[in-house]
């Protein structure tokens, strides 16, 4: 590796947050919209941004191609040695959720810059803030330093969610703030306990130390393992914890949700991570800790986000629902534990989060065109472009539920084969099959409504129709799934070849620490007194 | 006599029990107060997390036992962390108040409420 190769995951990070700092200094539009200073920083900062956002696509890109090979970039900041000093690591993984992130918050922020960037103050800015959080959080190789990106990311969202304000927002606002600062408490809570009982923050330090925990010792671990699932489950919309999401993302404006369709990923991201990797099949004592828990709970996710699909009385809430019904299946898979449902698990991933993110979009697009009545499934006026919109959610729906020859059918199948070897296939098997059938019901029942329950009585509102940009966020966002597709078998082979980089714990602990394996001059868990070959 | 660890032990749990009774309160304001709460329990929980020690710095050379330094500067991002986010969600429920007219953390107007 020379050169710029060398410090591509430090600039992953650095790049949207330099963004940001510009985008302070440039300023805000002080409500000055037409002609005048507001005005020309408007159009500034939408360029600054959108250009930033653009470069992070090709970071990730480069990324990927990068890590395709299989090794990890490893950037050691000011050159500490490994496990005392941060670490930034990209693997195939890390470089994936990386293009995913990209990939999604260049048509929402695409998207915004058709008008809702401007309904309140320093909204790119904040959005770069919520990049940096994510590029952080899918990068960093400790577990302090993934608690802090979350921070970065969860501020950010604050704002993100109340932008625009107004009452529902607010309420909701509030209830999010309380909820993840409550959830941000145990984490501290997780990483306080596997500190305690090993000493280490680092993943790949941690990889190597869990497993040597007496089973006599092990119980601090264990309850570490589980508070993070559950603050991992909050993130993500694990069942118990997942009845904030709908009424937040609801109440979000439509950019923003759409952004935060990757934003449950975080959440699964660090599952795997953490319970996939550290707690994993070599563990020792803590092996597999969180799995025969997570398994009823991802697919009790599933079934209720399909549920809640299906009563939805409004198609944005709708999308919401569909979200938890995502990650549910996600989630499922990933509890299936072997190296093929991962990859399945990831493949599904990347498409729910583009498809989900597209749908907010568009539900918005349709919200628009319907008056009074906006995104609620009653009848209503028609909407002005019934045949491009109608298209588009059908695209969509077809896609979510998991109809041939989309994406969503693709990751479907690739998860029901690889839960075909397990010994939990007909729970795994019948409760994917029947969420997928409930969503298919529910989004049949939204289209219909939407379009054809029509009061022809009623005028056309908003003759004119949708402006092409904002037609093309939301067709960039379904068209990369319809790609997913076309594109199956080498996203397929990525995904695999990333869930079994993640298997290969010694391997990533070489790439961290170095050939020698780990420090051996030092004293850790810390007992009082420096080890005896240590410098003095 | 009580040990310096039964006493840092009975006094986080205290503090945590009070934290979570507040946070599930119904007024925003006493839910920001056990948020607080929560988090200073949770950054002396970080603190004793490194093994509680009484008259070792956490220096190299100067005694002959020095205290873990690593959960020190744990905790001190922890409490930046956890006042700004504090600051902003004191401002959000003031927002909240505004538009809402309401206290309550769920925005509902109750008789004997704030007046509005």
């Amino acid at each position: 590796m020379s050169g710029l190769v060398a410090h591509l995951p430090v600039l992953a990070v650095l790049l949207p947050s330099l963004t940001a700092v510009l985008l302070l200094l440039i300023g805000d539009h002080g409500g000055d919209l037409h002609g005048g200073h507001g005005h020309r920083r408007v159009l500034w900062a939408r360029r600054l941004s959108l250009g930033s956002a653009a470069l992070g696509l090709l970071l990730a890109a480069w990324l990927v191609r990068e890590t395709a090979a299989g090794h990890l970039l490893v950037y050691r900041l000011g050159d500490w040695p490994a496990p005392f000093g941060i670490v930034l690591v990209v693997d195939r993984l890390g470089a994936l959720m990386l293009l995913l992130t990209a990939l999604v918050a260049l048509p929402a922020l695409w998207y915004a810059c058709g008008g809702w960037d401007v309904h309140g103050r320093y909204f790119h800015a904040i959005f770069q803030f919520q990049l940096m959080g994510l590029a952080g959080a899918f990068v960093t190789g400790d577990l302090f330093n993934l608690f802090v990106f979350f921070e970065v990311l969860l501020i950010a969202s604050y704002v993100l969610v109340v932008h625009g304000l107004g009452r529902e927002r607010l309420r909701a606002g509030v209830h999010y703030v309380v909820m993840n600062l409550f959830g941000s408490a145990l984490f501290l809570v997780g990483l306080a306990l596997l500190y305690a009982v090993t000493g280490t923050l680092n993943m790949a330090d941690l990889a190597l130390r869990v497993p040597r925990v007496a089973a006599g010792e092990a119980a601090p671990l264990q309850a570490a393992a589980l508070l993070l699932l559950v603050v991992f489950g909050f993130k993500a919309a694990l069942l118990p914890m997942s009845m904030w999401l709908p009424g937040t993302y609801a109440a979000a404006t439509a950019p923003v949700a759409a952004l935060f369709a990757i934003m449950t990923k975080v959440g699964v991201y660090a599952i795997v991570r953490v319970h996939g990797v550290i707690f994993g099949a070599d563990a020792g004592a803590s092996a597999w800790v969180v799995m025969p828990v997570l398994l009823p709970l991802a697919l009790a996710t599933c079934i209720v986000g399909a549920l809640g699909a299906l009563a939805a009385h409004s198609l944005q809430r709708l999308v919401a629902w569909l979200t938890v019904a995502s990650v549910g299946t996600v989630l499922a898979a990933l509890a299936l534990s072997d190296a093929a449902a991962w990859g399945a698990a990831l493949y599904y991933m990347s498409h729910s989060t583009l498809v989900v993110a597209g749908l907010f979009l568009l539900s918005e697009l349709v919200a628009a065109q319907r008056g009074d009545a906006a995104d609620r499934l009653v009848p209503a006026s028609p909407v002005a472009q019934p045949a491009l919109l109608g298209l588009m959610l059908l695209l969509a729906a077809a896609s979510v539920t998991g109809l041939p020859p989309l994406s969503g059918f693709i990751g479907k199948l690739m998860i029901l084969q690889a839960a075909s070897a397990h010994a939990q296939q007909a729970a795994v098997w019948s409760t994917v099959l029947a969420a997928g059938f409930l969503t298919l019901v529910g989004l049949a029942r939204a289209g219909s409504v939407l379009f054809w329950n029509v009061d022809t009585s009623q005028p056309r509102r908003g003759a004119s129709g949708a402006s092409p940009r904002l037609i093309g966020a939301a067709v960039w966002l379904l068209g990369a799934g319809v790609l997913m597709s076309l594109g199956a078998a080498p996203i397929q082979r990525y995904t695999d070849a990333a869930a079994m980089q993640l298997k290969d714990r010694a391997g990533y602990a070489r790439a961290v620490l170095g050939p020698q394996g780990e420090a051996t001059d030092s004293a850790r868990p810390y007992q009082g007194r420096a080890a005896p070959g240590a410098p003095r | 006599m009580p040990s310096m660890e039964f006493l840092l032990a009975t006094g986080i749990g205290w503090v945590v029990a009070v934290g979570l009774y507040l946070l599930l309160r119904g007024r925003s304001f006493t839910v920001v107060l056990g948020l607080s709460l929560l988090g200073y329990a949770v950054n002396v929980f970080i603190f004793a997390m490194g093994r509680v020690w009484s008259g070792a710095p956490p220096i190299l050379g100067v005694g002959e036992q020095l205290a873990d330094p690593l959960p020190q500067a744990l905790v001190l991002t922890a409490i930046v962390i956890g006042f700004a986010t504090t600051g902003f969600v004191i401002e959000l429920a003031l927002r909240s108040r505004h538009e809402n007219g309401s206290d309550q953390v769920d925005a509902r107007r109750d008789a004997g409420d704030l007046p509005s």
